[in-house]
C-alpha cells in the first residue's frame, strides 16, 4: 500500500506569494488555494499595480499572468529585473504558441505554465521556485535520511550500501533529492531530467520512478520515494 | 454596360486609358514641335542659300555689263515663274524693275539681310486679304506673301533686292499642324477603342471576380472564382484566391470537426466526472471513499486537460505560426532521448524494443515538438503491438533515404490493414474501431501529423509485415 501523502505534504515554511492575474475568479481561487497550502498570497489585478506591489514588497515567489490589462506580464517582469528585483517568477499563460515558453523565459521568467493547468502542478512548481528554499545547487553530497548521493563521485548509497544506478536514474534521483521534501510533478521531472517540456501521454515517468524506487527501496523497510496522488512524487525520509 | 461617365471614370481601365492618352498626346506634340522647328530652320537655311546664289549670279551680270545688264537680267529673271523675288529701285525706293509690285515699307532702307519675314505683293496676282494701297499709292502690302530678302546698295545708290518667298516652309508648317491634329484625333479614337476592347474586357473579368466573391461571402464557401485558362494575371489572381478559399474551407472544416469532436469527446468524460461526483455525494460514505472519488476526479480532470492541450497544440501548429525561426536540430539525440524515455515502459509491457538511431541527422525544426510527436508515435506502437501474434516488438530507426531524413517506428501488432483507415488514422479524434478499447485521447497521431506538417515533412502510415510502420519524413537539410 502506497502512503497517501496528499494531506501530509510538508512545506518548507509558508511563502509570501504575489499573484498578478486579471481574472478575478482565478485570482481568488489561487489566493484561497495557496492559503490552504499554508502560504500567503496577495493579488494584483493588473500589470501596473502588480509591478508596484512587487517592487515594494518582499515576495518569495510571483505568479504572473502573461496577458494583463494596462501592462503586459512580460513587461512587468522585465521591469522588475531591470530594477534588480530577482524574485522568482512563474509565468502563467493562456497562450501556448510553439515558442511562447522561450519568449517568457527570455523575458526573465523562471518557469512557465500554460493554462489550463492543475493547481497541484502550479503549487509544486511555485514551491520549488521559493526564493528562500535552501540552494542546494552547490552541495556536492545530497542526504535524505540514510540515502546519500555523491554528485561528484556519481555514487549512491543507502545505509552504507552502494546502489548502482543508470545515468538517467542517477539524474532522476539527483533532482528528487535536490528537492527533497517538495512535491515534484511528472512534467517537472521530464523537464529537468530529460530536458523536454511536453506532457508525456502515458505513465512513462511513473515507470522510470518505479524502477528507481525498486533500486533504492528494495531491501530497506522505510520508503523514501513517495507518490503524491494527483500531483507527483516526493523524496522524504519517513 | 450601363455605367454613367463618372462610374466609367472610376474604373481603373478608363483611368489608365485616359492617362496613357494624355501622355502619348503630350509626347507627340513635343516631338512634332521639335521636328517642325528643326525642319523650318533647315528650310530657311536652304532659302538663304538660294538667295545668295541669285545674288552671286546678279553680281556676275553687273560685273559683266554694269547697271544696264543687271537691269536686263533682273527683268528676265523676274518673268520666270518661281519663288524668287527681284527688285531694283532708285535711291528713293521707287521700284524700277523686278517682279515685286509693292513691299512692306522700311524693308528697302535696311542694307543686308532682312531676316524677319516681310510681306510683299507680286505683279500679276490678284490681291488676297483685305490690305490695299494706301492713299499715297505706295503699296501697303495686304496679307500677301511673306518672304526674306537681301538688300544691296549698288555703287550708283540704286537698290537691288533679291529674296525668296516663304510660301514653301509655311505650307510645310501648316501640313505638319494638320497632320498633328489628325494624329491626335486618331490617338483619341484609338485610346477609346483600346479602352473599349481591352479595358472593358478586364473590367468584365474583375466584375466576374467581384460577383463570385460576393456569392462566396454570401455563404457559398464551395464557390470558386472563374479561371479562363488564359494563364494571365487574372487567372493567377483567381487561382491564388481559389487556393486561399480552399485553405479557408479546409480550416473551417477543421474547426467544425474540432468543435463537433470537442463536444463529443469532452462531453463524455465530463459527464462521467459529474456522475462520479454525484455518486460520491449520495449515500453513506467513509472518508476513504470520498478521498478515492476525489482522486479519480483529479485523474480524470488531468486527462481532460491533456486532451484539451493536445487540441490547442494541433490548432496552433495548423495555424503554422512561429515567431522563432526553426533551429537546427540533430534528430539523433532527440530520437535516442525518446527511446530512453520509453525503454522502461516497453520493458514493463513485455515489448521487445529495438532501435537503430546512431549518427547525426540535422533538420530545421523544433526539438520539443519532434520529441513529442515521436513519443506519441512510440506510445501508440507500444500500445498496439500488444495485439501481436508473436512476441510484441517495436523497432525505431533513423536513416537518410531519398533526400529525406526518416524516423520510422514499426510494430508487429494488428496494424491497420485498410488503406483508407490508415489515412484516416491521422485525423483528429479518429480512433479506429479496433482501438476503441485502448485508452488515449485519439489525438496522438493527429498531433504528430500536425508537427510534421509544421516541419514541412510528412507523416506516413505504411503497412508493416505484420503491423504498422509510422514514418516521420523530414526534408533533408539544404546544406547536405
Amino acid at each position: 500500500m502506497l502512503p497517501l501523502l496528499s494531506d501530509k505534504i510538508a512545506y518548507n515554511g509558508a511563502m509570501k506569494i504575489l499573484v498578478i492575474e486579471d481574472d478575478r475568479e482565478a485570482a481568488d481561487y489561487l489566493q484561497k488555494a495557496f492559503g490552504e497550502a499554508g502560504h500567503t498570497a496577495h493579488v494584483a489585478g493588473d500589470g501596473d499595480s502588480g509591478f508596484a506591489l512587487a517592487d515594494a514588497g518582499e515576495y518569495d515567489v510571483m505568479v504572473v499572468d502573461r496577458m494583463l490589462p494596462r501592462r503586459d506580464g512580460l513587461s512587468v517582469i522585465a521591469g522588475l529585473r531591470s530594477r534588480g528585483n530577482a524574485t522568482p517568477v512563474l509565468i502563467l499563460s493562456a497562450l501556448g504558441e510553439v515558442d511562447d515558453r522561450v519568449t517568457g523565459l527570455r523575458a526573465g521568467g523562471d518557469d512557465y505554465l500554460t493554462k489550463p493547468y492543475a493547481f497541484s502542478e502550479l503549487l509544486a512548481r511555485v514551491e520549488v521556485l521559493n526564493r528562500r528554499a535552501p540552494a542546494r545547487e552547490s552541495e556536492t553530497v545530497y542526504r535524505v535520511g540514510d540515502l546519500e548521493l555523491d554528485r561528484l563521485g556519481h555514487s549512491v548509497r543507502r545505509a552504507g550500501h552502494e546502489i548502482t544506478l543508470q545515468p538517467r536514474e542517477f539524474r532522476l534521483l539527483e533532482y528528487l533529492m535536490r528537492h527533497a521534501g517538495q512535491v515534484v510533478t511528472r512534467t517537472m521531472l521530464l523537464e529537468n531530467v530529460w530536458d523536454y517540456h511536453f506532457d508525456p501521454q502515458t505513465n512513462v515517468i511513473d515507470v522510470h520512478v518505479s524502477r528507481l524506487r525498486g533500486k533504492i527501496e528494495k531491501g530497506f523497510d522505510k520508503p523514501v520515494l513517495h507518490t503524491v496522488r494527483g500531483a507527483g512524487y516526493m523524496l522524504k525520509a519517513a | 454596360m450601363g455605367l454613367g461617365l463618372p462610374a466609367i471614370m472610376k474604373t481603373t481601365a478608363a483611368r489608365l486609358s485616359a492617362l496613357y492618352l494624355l501622355l502619348f498626346a503630350l509626347c507627340a506634340i513635343l516631338l512634332v514641335f521639335y521636328m517642325t522647328s528643326l525642319s523650318a530652320r533647315m528650310l530657311l537655311a536652304q532659302t538663304r542659300e538660294t538667295v545668295n546664289e541669285e545674288v552671286l549670279g546678279l553680281a556676275g551680270a553687273y560685273q559683266r555689263g554694269g547697271i544696264p545688264v543687271l537691269v536686263r537680267v533682273v527683268g528676265q529673271r523676274s518673268r520666270q515663274p518661281g519663288a524668287n523675288l527681284y527688285l531694283l529701285a532708285d535711291p528713293n525706293g521707287r521700284i524700277l524693275s523686278g517682279n515685286v509690285q509693292s513691299i512692306q515699307p522700311g524693308v528697302l532702307e535696311r542694307d543686308g539681310w532682312t531676316e524677319l519675314p516681310f510681306s510683299y505683293e507680286r505683279y500679276g496676282e490678284i490681291r488676297r486679304g483685305e490690305g490695299g494701297s494706301d492713299e499715297q499709292g505706295v503699296a501697303v502690302p495686304a496679307v500677301g506673301h511673306n518672304a526674306i530678302a537681301v538688300v544691296l546698295r549698288l555703287p550708283n545708290q540704286m537698290i537691288l533686292m533679291v529674296g525668296r518667298d516663304l510660301g514653301e516652309p509655311e505650307r510645310f508648317r501648316s501640313v505638319v499642324q494638320r497632320s498633328l491634329m489628325v494624329a491626335l484625333g486618331m490617338m483619341a479614337v484609338g485610346g477609346l477603342l483600346i479602352w473599349y476592347f481591352v479595358g472593358r474586357r478586364a473590367l468584365k473579368r474583375i466584375d466576374d471576380v467581384s460577383e463570385a466573391s460576393r456569392r462566396i461571402m454570401g455563404g457559398d464557401l464551395s464557390g470558386r472564382l472563374p479561371v479562363t485558362g488564359a494563364g494571365d494575371e487574372f487567372d493567377r489572381l483567381s487561382e491564388n484566391l481559389n487556393a486561399m478559399l480552399a485553405r479557408i474551407a479546409h480550416l473551417n472544416e477543421g474547426l467544425k470537426q474540432v468543435s463537433d469532436n470537442i463536444a463529443h469527446d469532452l462531453k463524455t468524460p465530463l459527464t462521467r466526472l459529474r456522475n462520479r461526483a454525484e455518486a460520491a455525494l449520495s449515500g453513506k460514505k467513509s472518508g476513504a471513499d470520498y478521498r478515492e472519488a476525489l482522486d479519480v476526479t483529479i485523474a480524470e480532470s488531468d486527462q481532460l486537460i491533456r486532451t484539451f492541450n493536445a487540441i490547442l497544440m494541433i490548432s496552433r501548429l495548423e495555424a503554422g505560426y512561429s515567431a522563432e525561426p526553426l533551429a537546427k536540430v540533430d534528430l539523433g539525440p532527440v530520437v535516442r532521448d525518446v527511446i530512453d524515455l520509453y525503454e522502461p515502459v516497453a520493458e514493463e509491457l513485455g515489448v521487445a524494443f529495438s532501435s537503430e538511431a546512431s549518427g547525426e541527422f540535422v533538420v530545421g525544426g523544433n526539438r520539443e515538438l519532434i520529441a513529442q510527436a515521436l513519443s506519441n508515435i512510440i506510445d501508440n506502437a507500444l500500445k498496439y503491438s500488444a495485439g501481436a501474434v508473436e512476441k510484441p516488438a517495436v523497432a525505431v530507426s533513423l536513416e537518410r533515404r531519398d533526400g529525406e531524413i526518416r524516423v520510422t517506428v514499426s510494430d508487429n501488432g494488428i496494424g491497420i490493414p485498410d488503406e483508407g483507415d490508415r489515412q484516416r488514422a491521422t485525423e483528429r479524434f479518429v480512433r479506429l474501431e479496433q482501438s476503441r478499447s485502448q485508452p488515449g485521447s485519439g489525438l496522438g497521431l493527429s498531433l504528430a501529423k500536425a508537427v510534421m506538417d509544421f516541419h514541412k515533412g510528412r507523416l506516413d502510415l505504411l503497412p508493416g509485415n505484420p503491423g504498422l510502420s509510422v514514418q516521420m519524413a523530414f526534408p533533408g537539410s539544404k546544406d547536405e
